[in-house]
């Protein structure tokens, strides 16, 4: 969705984002993790299904809710990546 | 700057902001001072139940005020949705008491049945119900449930927007809202009132104290007692989930937006309003006992907020008898009373005296001569 402005040359790891394999630089968040892969919306939202993507990136606005490795609700710019983490969109409210 | 106005409302929560809308309502153009957001902002941090079923046992004057004030809320709602766009979220479902011990059961079983025992025929709504009708309602009641209370008369707003439709109401009537405005001084004499700000002068013929916690020191300049306090109460609200609560409970409901908000907790802690995390994890021990599902579910915030509390818990409305047309409004339920504060108390006002029924909430009940 985003174009990078400068390449990273850290190390990376392997994630699978919507049940795709990605290879995405050690240092990113789930929440940039979806910024950069082609997809780029995070949430669908409960009341009208329209996607949103992370705004603030900083803990606050809730846009960048994402299912982790099978745990729904979870703020995907706080969550650091981890080799094979599944990351999917978090598709409406969670049910309990 | 020097104002004039034909009432003076000091506060910008919920009680001062339902009183003084409903001055306007009666053609007033008021002016409203909101101290600022370094005030206590009790309308900002509580649990915003619109709430008849455990109101005023002894005093049934408090019970039927209560009931007034739930029963006008719909109207208030509807009004203030027609008069600015805005929803105050007011629901009216019903709402349920947890017992989770045959202690507690025991103990909410004679409440309800004091509370009906002083009401008029009929009008006292709450009936106590079994394991299993709670269960009817809400599937969703853990083992320790033993039983409780269900009233339909109860309900709940969103206090935020309430707050908003009121103060955008008053607005769109004429009334004058100056935030940042703590007032530093008030000039009074009877019917004649000079308020003042860092940067206004405002005159007016009547005044009303509706500033919480801050009525106390405010009382003292225009000849009335005031004694409350603060007491500390503490909210946790989950992630937001698909409507899984649909009748809110004393203290845990599910809001409009899906959060589900645990609040139930007293401390005296002064004017202290940071969080007392022994009180949290009680808190949330509770509401797993009351829900298990909770225990999967994140929290994203918890905040503590200060009750504005009276010696008896009951509301202090007052005329001041050194300065006629000066008004004191506080309570510690200024969700459920907004409608009675808009519709009733601002009429007394207007009138320029309270309604006889309004007379057990003088603050002359404090004297040490009205003691036994």
């Amino acid at each position: 969705m985003f174009k990078r402005v400068i390449e990273f040359e850290g190390p990376v790891l392997g994630v699978v984002i919507n049940g795709r394999e990605c290879s995405v630089p050690a240092s990113f968040t789930a929440a940039a993790a979806m910024l950069a892969s082609e997809d780029g919306a995070t949430r669908e939202t409960p009341i009208s299904g329209a996607p949103r993507a992370p705004y603030c990136m900083m803990g606050v606005c809730f846009e960048c809710l994402l299912e982790i490795d099978g745990v729904p609700n979870q703020q995907g710019c706080l969550v650091p990546v981890a080799a094979g983490m599944r990351i999917n969109r978090q598709r409406g409210a969670r049910t309990v | 700057m020097k104002l004039t106005a034909d009432a003076i409302v000091i506060g910008g929560g919920l009680v001062a902001s339902a009183v003084a809308y409903g001055l306007t309502r009666l053609g007033l153009k008021p002016v409203m001072l909101d101290e600022g957001d370094v005030a206590y902002r009790a309308s900002r941090g509580n649990f915003a139940l619109v709430w008849t079923q455990s109101k005023g046992p002894g005093v049934p004057e408090y019970q039927q005020w209560s009931r007034l004030s739930s029963d006008k809320w719909s109207e208030l709602a509807a009004e203030l949705q027609s008069e600015t766009g805005v929803d105050c979220g007011h629901r009216r479902n019903g709402g349920i008491h947890v017992c989770l011990s045959e202690d507690e059961l025991a103990k909410r079983t004679q409440v309800v049945e004091q509370l009906r025992a002083e009401a008029p025929p009929g009008r006292y709504r709450a009936q106590m119900i079994s394991r299993a009708e709670m269960l009817k309602l809400l599937p969703a009641f853990g083992p320790d449930v033993v039983g409780g209370a269900y009233c339909p008369d109860d309900g709940t707003v969103n206090p935020l927007f309430s707050l908003r439709a009121l103060q955008r109401a008053f607005s769109a009537r004429g009334g004058r809202y100056f935030c940042d405005s703590r007032v530093s001084s008030i000039a009074a004499a009877p019917r004649a009132f000079t308020v003042e700000t860092a940067s206004r002068s405002i005159s007016a013929p009547r005044l009303v104290l509706a500033a919480g916690l801050g009525n106390k020191p405010l009382g003292e300049q225009v000849g009335l007692n005031v004694p409350v306090r603060p007491v500390r109460g503490q909210i946790i609200v989950t992630e937001r989930l698909k409507p899984v609560l649909e009748y809110p409970t004393t203290y845990i409901r599910q809001t409009v937006e899906g959060g589900i908000l645990i609040g139930e907790s007293r401390e005296e802690a002064g004017f202290d309003d940071t969080l007392n995390h022994t009180v949290s994890q009680t808190l949330a021990a509770r509401a797993i006992r009351t829900f298990p599902f909770l225990k999967q579910v994140g929290v994203v915030r918890t905040w503590a907020g200060l009750r504005v509390m009276s010696p008896d818990v009951y509301p202090i409305y007052e005329q001041s008898s050194a300065y006629p047309g000066a008004f004191v409004c506080t309570c510690h339920s200024g969700v459920t009373l907004g409608a009675a504060h808009a519709f009733e108390y601002a009429k007394a006002v207007v009138d320029g005296h309270l309604p006889e029924k309004l007379g057990r909430f003088s603050s002359r009940r404090f004297d040490v001569q009205a003691r036994h």
